[in-house]
């Protein structure tokens, strides 16, 4: 008989699922899988619960009395003091005093208002950059803004001009500081890069040349040479009588030590790019400006988006080295506030807090970039 | 021309019940395989017919029933897997050739390390298999190197390196282009005439008539109608048989 | 040459012809290119020039036969080239060199085996090792190298004892926020012989495995020849030693009334940076071999346990070497990257190159023009030969295609 009858659909035998299973399967296996999870376990029981018990549990939170929108939260009496709080666990007041410190560095106090603005306006800037993803006038609107975010930002934070009064940049410090370093370093280096990345690829033997040259050099030796090169050195290039304020020359090593990098992601993108595209462009009879600027350049960039945003992601991470030529970033001002008289010995605390803010924002950065090229990955199958 | 086949089952799949988490992937199939008999699974993609070939050399693992390949019990247990693989060979849908060893490292690969030929003999061997199906004179060169009916070619020759009694082909020629397919499908007729019991996924319904003593169509996980090729293609008496030859055989 | 060919034909051409003739303007561009460039080193150092009259900076390098008036860190780079106050500031250089790359060297092994077991996990098929691996990856790689470093600086000086109360493990060892005490090996007549046996080891260890790899190919008979190796490399020179009466002294570190006097000191600046740097960089090598593991393609392994091999077999002849080719250059990338951080030591005063050197130094004599560009070009150096290696190790390891 050639046909065979019905079978039915069933359910698999019991035993061969649920939790029972997976744990036979996943952490028992064989003899070594299960000296292996015993050896997590041990790693696990000796290392978190010390750490949660100096985190959390033994810690100190009397900060006092705190008032939040016009509730009184009470902590405690007064809030703790150096020499009352506890040595065996983390002594959180510290942070909470120094909080504004940490955030805004010497910012004048009655002028917080202004950073807090320019933050604002940074999320409202992502935000509309969303929501026009699809108005008619989008890139017109994107210049637009791009254009005018940095120019008010500029004027909030830093005055003069006769509109807001003028704060010296020395008075940066803090979280704000480092966001503002690592925002310029990445916005100026793109395009800087976008250049050296063409001209590496570029028919013209000293363009190549010279670009490869600049790439190569910058690649081969640490930030930390360029940035005292960029502090010491520099200002003997110029005429005697232009004064460099010591943020601008930091911001000119690290936007120029990321150029070199964005430009290798960028020849990347270019690399990835089918030979047919450039032929195209030029069959069709475009000038070497209108080739890059309409076909190869929105493609590469596209392929690139995920490297572009790794890149930044090290570079967010690298501007902590300005720390070494005394300008006051997050880092520097935690490190600096546990010499404080007042609250002496204090830099576990600090250190923990700098690490948790750090690597909430950086985690977050690597989950989007690691969305991002899921994204192309799938866009891309063809 | 088909060959007569001798009467000892050298495959004996009975109750096979395999799941993948919920989903139930192979409902009871029930299968015996003579000694020399060209067996051509067919049928609808999702049908179980890959994995039920891959559960006769254990890359699948099954949950109920049982399989009986030459006699022994296949449990998961190494050494009888061992044993199974070395009368057991496949050759994949894209050939899995090595591509850091050369043609002929990646045929002597087993015999060396499995069988601990010596590197002379199992190189002579190699070189006989590569020419029996075409490839001498590509024996130093690497797989990247070769074109895709080629590398199908070399897989062929490495999975008869071991001299396995039954050779599975799991949907061999899906992934060449057209010109290719015939150069590997002459070759498989010819293994086919030679008596290697073999068991073949494919959608390649020519060599099926040629060589086939069985063909046997799957779907929605289990063995819908078997028959000998005149009649499967012609008397076909389940519908879903009818939709599916109706769905092939137009182009 | 060709640029002049290309202005011989160019001299016949019109102006309007001139103006759209592409040569024509591929010469002018790479022209100006040059001339600006070369215009702005110009003014530049123009201006560089002037700077350094007006301030009366030195220049020229005969600062680094000037006394450096400075004492450093006790740590091998001092150890070997007998550093004192006296010595000249050439000779920092040559200390900051010697320490940089004892700590990168450490650092490289230790990143490299740590990644290892990293990457290892990651990919095991027990739930909790593979999640704990990936825990470390994702926590050690999102905080900043530097950050790292300054918090194993602190833990080793504040949360580890004062000398009088160090803790010992056996009494061998040592650690206090001085640093790690170990025994100072000291080595005796005959000692020599013990490394000539441990040299023969290794040379003989290499022909056994050849031997039987012959054999193999000769008589089809696998040998294990892991047993050999160890003997050799290992037993050999241990039984020489115990022959020739133990030729080797510890100058253990004894604990006094106030403090620990000799043995083998190994300073918490050096332990602090060099363990950041492995645990940081172990990160970036786990994910390195775990993408060279994942990039081998499933049907390699199928086929490879399809043709009957075990799944040592199978790693050793076809997973390993795919995986490596991928893993490698990745990995040899991040020794760059963590001989480059070594420069961070700027921070906690290790004094390795850019601390001592471009640190101290640069402070006391100011020339920072010279003593950067020597800083920059050992570095460009080490970034040269490690580029070098790495294009060897690609070419060799690259599989054939069309």
């Amino acid at each position: 008989m050639p046909i065979n009858e019905l079978q039915a659909t069933r359910n698999p035998p019991k035993s061969q699922i649920g939790a029972l299973l997976w744990i036979k399967e996943n952490l028992f296996s064989t003899w070594m899988n299960g000296a292996l999870t015993a050896l997590s376990l041990y790693l696990l029981y000796i290392s978190v619960p010390p750490l949660l018990n100096w985190l959390l549990i033994s810690a100190n939170f009397n900060f006092g009395t705190v008032n939040i929108f016009g509730f009184s939260l009470q902590f405690g009496e007064e809030m703790a003091t150096n020499s009352n709080c506890g040595r065996n666990a983390a002594c959180w007041p510290f942070i909470y005093e120094k909080f504004d410190m940490f955030i805004y560095g010497f910012y004048p106090r009655e002028e917080l208002w202004r950073p807090n603005t320019v933050f604002a306006l940074t999320a409202l800037l992502f935000v509309a950059v969303r929501l026009t993803n699809n108005l008619k006038h989008k890139n017109r609107i994107l210049v637009g803004l791009l254009i005018s975010y940095p120019v008010v930002s500029y004027i909030l934070l830093l005055g003069g001009f006769g509109i807001l009064p003028t704060v010296e940049t020395y008075k940066l410090g803090g979280l704000m500081l480092t966001l503002i370093i690592a925002a310029v370093g990445i916005i100026i280096s793109f395009p800087i890069g976008i250049l050296l990345a063409l001209g590496r690829q570029s028919e013209l033997s000293t363009v190549r040349f010279f670009s490869v040259m600049y790439i190569e050099f910058i690649r081969a030796v640490p930030l930390i040479t360029i940035l005292f090169m960029a502090s010491n050195v520099l200002p003997l290039f110029f005429d005697a009588g232009v004064t460099m304020d010591k943020l601008v020359r930091a911001l000119i090593a690290i936007t120029l030590f990321q150029a070199a990098y964005m430009a290798e992601v960028v020849r990347g993108g270019l690399q990835a790019i089918p030979k047919g595209q450039y032929e195209a462009a030029d069959a069709i009879g475009l000038s070497y400006y209108q080739k890059n600027i309409l076909i190869v350049l929105p493609q590469a960039l596209k392929i690139s988006i995920p490297n572009i945003v790794g890149s930044s992601i090290s570079l967010f991470k690298d501007t902590t080295l300005v720390l070494i030529i005394g300008l006051m970033d997050f880092l520097a001002v935690v490190t600096g506030a546990a010499a404080d008289k007042e609250w002496l010995g204090r830099h576990l605390e600090g250190y923990v807090f700098v690490a948790m803010v750090l690597w909430v924002m950086l985690y977050t950065m690597s989950r989007y970039s690691k969305k991002l090229e899921l994204r192309f990955n799938t866009e891309n199958k063809n | 021309m088909k060959k007569e086949s001798i009467s000892k089952n050298i495959i004996e799949i009975s109750e096979l019940n395999k799941w993948y988490g919920d989903f139930h992937a192979l409902k009871n199939i029930n299968l015996n395989v003579k000694e020399g008999e060209i067996i051509v699974v067919c049928g609808p993609s999702g049908s179980g017919k890959s994995t039920l070939i891959r559960c006769v050399n254990f890359l699948e693992k099954f949950q109920e029933g049982s399989i009986l390949v030459d006699g022994t019990e296949l449990t998961d247990d190494a050494q009888k897997i061992r044993k199974i693989r070395s009368e057991v060979s496949m050759v994949f849908q894209h050939f899995n050739l090595f591509p850091h060893l050369s043609i002929i490292d990646n045929l002597t690969l087993a015999p060396i390390w499995v069988h601990n030929e010596t590197k002379a003999e199992s190189r002579e061997k190699a070189l006989k298999l590569l020419d029996r199906v075409g490839i001498k004179d590509q024996a130093e060169k690497y797989p990247n190197q070769l074109s895709g009916g080629q590398q199908q070619r070399v897989a062929i020759a490495r999975s008869l390196c071991t001299s396995p009694k039954i050779m599975l082909f799991d949907e061999p020629t899906s992934a060449l282009d057209p010109e290719m397919i015939s150069e590997v499908l002459d070759v498989m007729i010819e293994l086919a005439n030679e008596g290697i019991t073999m068991i073949c996924v494919t959608h390649e319904m020519g060599f099926a008539r040629k060589v086939a003593n069985r063909i046997i169509f799957m779907d929605d996980g289990q063995i819908v109608e078997e028959n000998d090729p005149e009649n499967f293609f012609t008397n076909a008496e389940s519908d879903r048989l009818q939709l599916f030859l109706n769905q092939i055989l137009t182009h | 040459m060709k640029s002049l060919n290309k202005l011989s034909s160019l001299k016949n051409l019109s102006l309007k012809e001139l103006i759209y003739s592409n040569e024509a303007r591929a010469l002018f561009i790479q022209v100006s290119t040059v001339l600006i460039i070369v215009s702005l080193f110009y003014v530049m150092i123009q201006n560089l020039n002037e700077n350094i009259e007006a301030r009366g900076i030195v220049s020229g390098f005969t600062f680094l036969d000037g006394r450096s008036g400075f004492d450093i860190l006790p740590f091998l780079g001092s150890y070997i080239v007998k550093f004192s106050p006296n010595s000249t500031n050439l000779e920092v250089f040559y200390v900051a060199i010697i320490n940089t790359f004892v700590c990168a060297g450490v650092g490289i092994i230790l990143s490299t085996i740590l990644g290892l077991l990293i990457g290892i996990a990651r990919l095991s098929t027990n739930y909790l090792i593979s999640r704990l691996a990936n825990a470390y990856i994702e926590l050690f790689r999102n905080i900043p190298i530097l950050l790292q470093i300054l918090f194993w600086y602190n833990i080793f000086l504040n949360a580890l004892p004062h000398p009088k109360k160090s803790i010992s493990f056996l009494d061998l060892m040592f650690v206090n926020n001085r640093g790690f005490y170990l025994p100072n090996p000291i080595p005796e007549e005959g000692f020599v012989w013990v490394f000539v046996t441990f040299a023969i080891g290794i040379a003989a260890a290499i022909y056994t495995k050849r031997y039987f790899k012959r054999k193999q190919d000769e008589t089809g008979q696998q040998t294990n020849t892991i047993g050999y190796s160890l003997g050799l490399i290992i037993v050999l020179p241990i039984v020489v030693f115990f022959l020739l009466g133990k030729p080797l002294q510890f100058d253990y570190a004894i604990l006094g009334k106030f403090n620990l006097k000799g043995g083998l000191a190994v300073v918490p600046e050096f332990v602090a940076l060099t363990l950041a740097l492995s645990v940081y960089t172990a990160t970036y090598i786990a994910e390195a071999i775990r993408s060279g593991i994942e990039a081998v393609d499933k049907g390699q392994k199928e086929a490879a346990a399809a043709i009957g091999l075990t799944p040592t077999q199978s790693l050793k002849l076809v997973v390993l070497p795919q995986a490596l080719r991928v893993a490698i250059p990745p990995t040899i990338n991040q020794y760059l990257n963590l001989t480059k951080n070594s420069s961070l030591a700027a921070a906690i005063g290790y004094p390795e190159l850019m601390s001592a050197f471009g640190g101290t130094v640069l402070n006391q004599v100011g020339q920072a023009i010279e003593i950067l560009t020597m800083v920059m070009l050992v570095y460009l150096v080490i970034s040269l030969a490690i580029s070098i290696l790495l294009n060897y190790v690609n070419k060799k390891m690259a599989i054939q295609g069309r």
